[in-house]
């Protein structure tokens, strides 16, 4: 396990790397100059004034050099300063992830809840009319965009019903309020968001538990259980189930990318003042700096959600660890 | 080309993934029929009928600049058609191209070309896309390519594990004994044989591509006004949120329609195409 485990880590250094040279690249290779854009609205710019600016911020020197001025810097967290506030990108990162996090594992909890029973059941129904309901929800599921669904839903419950708030986490009144009065605000305001960001992932798990647990009710393992005459409920739960587990937990840590990158969209619609909309804002106004530092910190959380995935599953499977 | 038949006779059994055909055909036939078909001009302006409500006139109704919005979705038709497709042909040739060199020569090129596969994979794609296309200029064109190069990793992976199998197999020995090239031999003999789940990832990819596109262009990063595509047309819907709720559906409807039917066309031939599903199979 410890040799598996060291391997597994030791590989993911070259990925990083990689993965902090292909940011690099995609950034600076393109054209589009950060100067010009900060400077483009005022016209009495001098010339010499962007030369100042671009040295300021290490534009003027040579490609390899930057790369290698920001690398060492990324090995000690510092992804430099934003170009549109001036404040560290880490500082901004810092404050919006708690944001996204809170509702991202709140959906992954939704999601957990809801898709896990609804793919076994359907497995061991297979062909009924459940089975046959929830694939057609599930097709429907992958096939919606989720910025039309939530626009669908702030037009039913914000402006038709008026019940629901349609932007932002908090209400502008928020500071006359109790706890109990926040608390009851803050969940009005992520009902939506939460629930929008549940219901795509809610389809791919739930066939993903399906497909997992069909597999596993095939095995030999669970013929030899119902032979030997133990009853439905525990071939299924006991032996079945845990074993359909297993996949799972790996299909939730290859979907954290998923959850960093979809958020984009309904961040931006519901103005939730998270990673995606920071991703965005900042892309609008070329802000390198806070670009790159998120670029490569979602992938790496992407790496490690793998690896958290991998270990579990090497933990239950020795099949997996021993393999050369 | 009896296996064909046997395919066509496998997918037709599925009557979702034929109802899902026909309707891809029907949106490949709206769209190269547009200008046709469409009852107005998608751009011309109708200060008089700003934001007027779906009526006999204006089936779907009209959006803020007065404009027809039947015939923009109509239209934006062409704009979903034409990326998913593209960013699709794109993602395939790459993937195929870095898949069979990988699984033919293994070894060293195979480690490296697979951890490279790995690292595209830890991107938040979207991220990617969104960084790229904000630097670069939003327009269909750059849409296209984007998608193309951050979707080909899946397909690179399918080709890749169909040839680690294949090559072991009698008929690439025998081609060998007969001296055929390296380069020959992949395209011609291997490679033909390793498609099938190629299809089925191009057809959910096209599905995948035309979600992204119309989430692209809703952020006003895609097709740009006037130019009508889906994603901005609702654009508009969200502006007029609390107004018009016919610009928010109707487009949205269209993306869910053809999305869902290439997803289930990809449903059924996946199944169509699975030979390990095909023992109950009476010709």
């Amino acid at each position: 396990m410890v040799s598996y485990l060291t391997k597994r880590l030791l590989l993911m250094i070259p990925l990083i790397f990689g993965i902090t040279l292909i940011t690099f690249s995609v950034i600076h290779l393109a054209p589009g100059d950060p100067v010009e854009v900060q400077t483009e609205m005022s016209l009495k710019v001098t010339a010499q004034a962007k030369e100042n600016l671009k040295k300021l911020y290490g534009l003027d020197k040579p490609l390899h050099l930057q790369y290698f001025d920001w690398l060492v810097r990324f090995a000690k967290l510092d992804f430099g300063t934003s170009f549109v506030d001036g404040r560290t990108v880490t500082d901004k990162i810092a404050e919006r992830i708690p944001i996204t996090l809170s509702i991202n594992i709140l959906s992954m909890f939704i999601i957990l809840v809801i898709a896990v029973p609804i793919g076994i059941l359907s497995a061991t129904k297979q062909y009924s009319l459940f089975d046959k309901l929830s694939t057609v929800f599930v097709f429907i599921g992958f096939s919606t965009p989720t910025f039309w669904l939530a626009l669908l839903l702030m037009i039913l419950f914000g402006v038709n019903m008026g019940i629901l708030p349609i932007s932002g986490i908090q209400s502008i009144d928020v500071s006359d309020m109790g706890p109990a009065e926040r608390l009851l605000d803050w969940v009005r305001h992520l009902i939506l968001p939460v629930g929008i960001s549940a219901f795509a992932g809610i389809a791919g798990i739930s066939r993903y538990s399906r497909s997992s647990m069909l597999e596993v009710i095939r095995q030999d393992y669970i013929k030899t259980a119902r032979a030997k005459g133990l009853n439905e409920s525990k071939v299924i739960f006991k032996h079945a189930f845990r074993n359909a587990l297993m996949p799972i937990v790996t299909i939730l840590g290859l979907s954290v990318p998923g959850l960093i990158g979809g958020g984009v969209i309904f961040e931006t619609i519901f103005a939730i003042p998270g990673m995606g909309q920071l991703f965005y804002s900042s892309t609008m106004a070329r802000d390198y700096p806070t670009i790159m530092g998120i670029l490569v910190i979602g992938a790496i959380l992407t790496l490690f959600g793998n690896l958290i995935a991998d270990i579990s599953y090497a933990m239950v499977d020795p099949r997996v660890r021993t393999k050369k | 080309m009896r296996l064909l038949r046997v395919i066509g006779k496998r997918f037709s059994r599925n009557k979702l993934s034929v109802a899902g055909a026909l309707i891809v055909l029907a949106l490949i036939a709206i769209s190269l029929l547009a200008p046709v078909i469409a009852p107005y001009d998608p751009t011309s302006i109708d200060v008089y009928n700003v934001l007027s409500p779906p009526s006999k006139a204006h089936l779907l109704g009209t959006d803020e600049l007065g404009r027809d919005l039947l015939s923009r979705i109509i239209w934006g038709s062409r704009v979903s058609l034409k990326v998913g497709f593209v960013a699709v042909g794109i993602a395939i040739t790459i993937g195929i191209l870095v898949g069979s060199i990988a699984g033919f020569y293994g070894g060293r090129v195979d480690a490296i070309l697979m951890r490279f596969v790995d690292m595209m994979l830890a991107f938040p794609t979207f991220f990617l896309i969104l960084a790229v296309i904000a630097i670069l200029e939003p327009n269909i064109f750059t849409i296209m390519a984007v998608i193309g190069v951050t979707g080909w990793m899946d397909v690179a992976r399918l080709v890749r594990a169909e040839f680690l199998t294949l090559k072991e197999r009698d008929f690439v020995d025998a081609a060998r004994a007969l001296g055929i090239q390296n380069k020959r031999l992949i395209i011609r003999h291997i490679l033909p044989n390793a498609l099938s789940p190629v299809f089925v990832a191009a057809t959910f990819g096209v599905a995948g591509a035309i979600l992204t596109e119309s989430g692209l262009s809703f952020l006003g990063l895609g097709v740009q006004p006037p130019d009508p595509s889906w994603g901005n047309i609702l654009t508009a819907g969200k502006d007029n949120i609390e107004i018009a709720w016919w610009l928010s559906v109707y487009p949205g409807l269209a993306i869910l329609i053809t999305v869902l039917s290439y997803n289930l066309v990809g449903e059924g031939l996946r199944d169509a195409l699975d030979p390990r599903l095909w023992g109950a199979e009476k010709e």
